[in-house]
């Protein structure tokens, strides 16, 4: 499905991804772990295309297409999709207009029809429901005065209307209550299909108790630091990222 | 990002062709002769003559004004040529079978056909070529009810009561150096009259054309509402593609008495120039309304064309609990430059106002807001709520905003508010990133800017302001 090989990125020339390697297949969930400007962010930012994050050197490609090669657009409707962060407004665009222009985008660049208009409202009063937001939310701007927990759910709704093949998750647990972590990361779990791949960018654990990943990997100065299975969150949740570094820097000697 | 925006910019102009039409042109000049010839053309009567007359006197007089917030070459009057007709008009057609094909043509290729059966249902037309009008629409349905509408050189000789006690009645002759050329000069354009107590069961509308080089446009449209009836009237305009500069410089006057309510939609598309200002239409135009007690005026305006744009559609509120609203939005790309608002001028009691602007400035173009809120001192009670915003696209063009507000009723609430914000680097990631090309997802995002205002069009006309919006911005983006 994803297949990075080697990738170095620059942000303001300054690397931040420096020779990564991943390697998803359908239906796996992997977790990237990492402190504060690991370049957890850079890496989605960088696969998804966006302006002023240059790669520098390797590879990235989903299902034997070459994103790097393409435009922000046509990743999206190869099916790469990227839960923000932080979800910017739309003022006057309502949430129904916004995905119905969307879907239609992907739908066409995918060769298949656009849906009707009654086929399209069906399915988007059961996403809008499925995130336990008020069907209300389709008539207001795109994120026009949601908390930030609307937000966040509202991005997930995005991704069941999209129904992407690889699915990238930029911290959708950070500012997240109890309830609404669950909300989302329940919307996450309905979407796991056997076939549909996510990448789950989180700082902490808790997320990964409700969506359970196949591997974690842990992301550090720009590089993939260590790999394994969820029992590997649950050390970094209670010891922390600095034993990593020794624990690199002694794998660093021994391989030496 | 910024160098895309420019890109995305720089787009076709639909409207640029130009149709092969025989012209009777006069040769570029004016003086009392011109203004007697213009006049001998329309047959009118003497007192019009005299009229036009009296206004050049006083245009001989008047400084062109500077106080805008444009910067372009002075015009020289004397190399404009004051009217143009086509020959296929000399012997007025009296039905459609009649007008030039290329003519009809002509209207097709804008997407407006003249066959009645072809029409939207509901919409009467009056097409005016450069300084004619060509055909007008529903004329005898209209007249069942009483609606009188036609091209106001007729008028001029059906109607002269009307015409004579309205015409210059709430923008007069002597009220700004365009306005006062154009009493002198105007050639043709639309009059309205909706009898007491009648909703015109159409709605009007009125489509420019200019063709003929070196022409200026100068119509002139007058449109009264009697007591208790309601009208929603629209106007649209395009021009071709050419390097030189040419003049429209309109007057609408709209009477809207006891109770009645008048709805004033126009969708301005003149040539806009290229992308370095050369050519394009500079658009000045006057337009202003007054408001008898109880009655209601609604301009509406999406103003994307002309190289330069001077137009502030105006509302005299003079009766008491009389209602004004302007609901505009500008879009400037290219080395395209907007002075634009309104005036709303509180005389009555009660009486109530509310401007929606929204500019959107694209390319190195300049977009200026400019509004006068006036509360006079019978204004008590009144109201005005101003809501001003820009939206920048790129980081080479500029947004201005100019509110006066002078008030002489202490009891007069004026409220202002203003924002300007930029289409932003996260919103067209956000929008691409779900599957949109840059091009849409400008177009999306200033939609989304211009709602308040596109609501308030009619129908058929929202959904070709959104159109010409998408088609203006295309390109805006790599």
């Amino acid at each position: 499905m994803l297949k990075i090989t080697d990738l170095q990125v620059k942000v303001a020339d300054k690397d931040i991804i420096n020779g990564l390697n991943l390697h998803i297949k359908p239906g796996e969930v992997h977790a990237i772990m990492g402190p504060n400007g690991a370049g957890k962010s850079t890496l989605s930012y960088a696969l998804t295309g966006r302006d002023g994050y240059q790669v520098t050197r390797g590879s990235a490609s989903l299902d034997d297409q070459d994103l790097l090669d393409m435009e922000i657009d046509q990743r999206a409707t190869a099916g790469l999709f990227l839960a923000f962060q932080y979800p910017v407004e739309i003022p006057g665009v309502s949430n129904m207009e916004f995905l119905k222009v969307a879907v239609d985008a992907q739908r066409l660049a995918r060769g298949a029809t656009k849906y009707s208009a009654s086929e399209f409202l069906k399915l988007a009063k059961a996403a809008c429901k499925q995130v336990n937001l008020p069907l209300s939310f389709l008539k207001r701007g795109v994120n026009e005065g949601f908390s930030g927990g609307e937000k966040k759910r509202n991005e997930i709704m995005q991704m069941i209307m999209l129904e992407p093949k690889l699915c990238i998750l930029d911290e959708s647990d950070s500012g997240l209550d109890i309830d609404a972590l669950k909300i989302v990361a329940d919307g996450i779990n309905s979407q796991r299909d056997g076939k549909r791949s996510f990448l789950v960018i989180t700082h902490y654990q808790r997320l990964l108790d409700y969506i359970k990943p196949d591997y974690v990997h842990v992301l550090a100065d720009g590089k993939i630091v260590k790999s394994g299975g969820p029992e590997l969150a649950l050390e970094l949740e209670a010891q922390g990222y600095s034993w990593l570094e020794s624990y690199d820097r002694n794998a660093g000697d021994a391989s030496e | 990002m910024t160098e895309q925006l420019d890109e995305a910019l720089s787009r076709e102009y639909e409207a640029g062709f130009v149709s092969d039409v025989e012209s009777r042109t006069f040769e570029p000049g004016l003086d009392e002769d011109v203004i007697r010839r213009i006049s001998a053309m329309k047959d009118e009567p003497q007192w019009m003559l005299d009229w036009r007359l009296k206004a050049f006197a006083l245009w001989k007089k008047m400084p062109e004004p500077d106080w805008a917030h444009l910067q372009y070459n002075k015009m020289d009057f004397q190399a404009i040529s004051y009217y143009s007709a086509p020959k296929s008009m000399d012997e007025r057609p009296k039905s459609l079978d009649e007008v030039d094909p290329e003519l009809l043509r002509t209207y097709e290729k804008l997407g407006i056909p003249l066959i009645e059966q072809q029409q939207l249902a509901g919409i009467a037309v009056d097409v005016v070529f450069d300084s004619v009008s060509v055909v007008t629409t529903f004329r005898e349905k209209l007249l069942e009810q009483g609606v009188i509408f036609c091209p106001i050189s007729d008028a001029i000789r059906e109607h002269p009561e009307l015409v004579k006690k309205y015409l210059g009645s709430v923008v007069s002759q002597k009220d700004n150096f365009f306005s006062t050329l154009n009493c002198a000069v105007f050639t043709d354009g639309s009059f309205v009259y909706i009898p007491k107590g009648t909703r015109c069961p159409m709605e009007l509308s009125t489509y420019f054309r200019i063709n003929e080089l070196n022409t200026g446009q100068f119509e002139r449209t007058l449109i009264i509402a009697d007591e208790g009836s309601h009208v929603s009237y629209l106007e649209g305009c395009t021009a071709p593609q050419r390097d030189e500069n040419q003049l429209h410089a309109a007057v609408v006057e709209l009477i809207c008495l006891d109770g009645a309510e008048i709805k004033y939609s126009t969708v301005q598309n003149w040539y806009p120039g290229d992308e370095n200002g050369k050519g394009g239409i500079y658009n000045f135009v006057t337009k202003r309304g007054i408001c008898h007690t109880n009655a209601k005026i609604s301009w509406t305006q999406v103003e994307t064309g002309s190289a330069v744009t001077w137009k502030y559609p105006s509302c005299i509120l003079k009766g008491d609990n009389s209602i004004g609203e302007f609901y505009s939005v500008a879009l400037t790309r290219g080395a395209q430059q907007a002075d634009t608002g309104t005036k709303m001028i509180h005389l009555g009691k009660n009486t109530r106002s509310t401007i929606i602007s929204k500019g959107i400035s694209a390319g190195k173009s300049n977009n200026t807001y400019r509004g006068l809120v006036h509360m006079g001192k019978g204004a008590t009670g009144a109201r005005n709520f101003t809501q001003c915003d820009s939206l920048l696209i790129g980081d080479k063009c500029g947004a201005h905003t100019f509110p006066y507000v002078e008030s002489r009723n202490p009891t007069a609430i004026v409220e202002h508010e203003a924002t300007t914000s930029k289409v932003s680097d996260d919103q067209m990631f956000l929008c691409q990133q779900r599957g949109l090309d840059p091009e849409k997802a400008v177009s999306m995002i200033v939609n989304g800017f211009c709602k308040e205002v596109f609501k308030e069009l009619p129908m058929e006309f929202a959904v070709e302001a959104g159109k010409l919006l998408e088609i203006s911005l295309e390109g805006s983006i790599g």
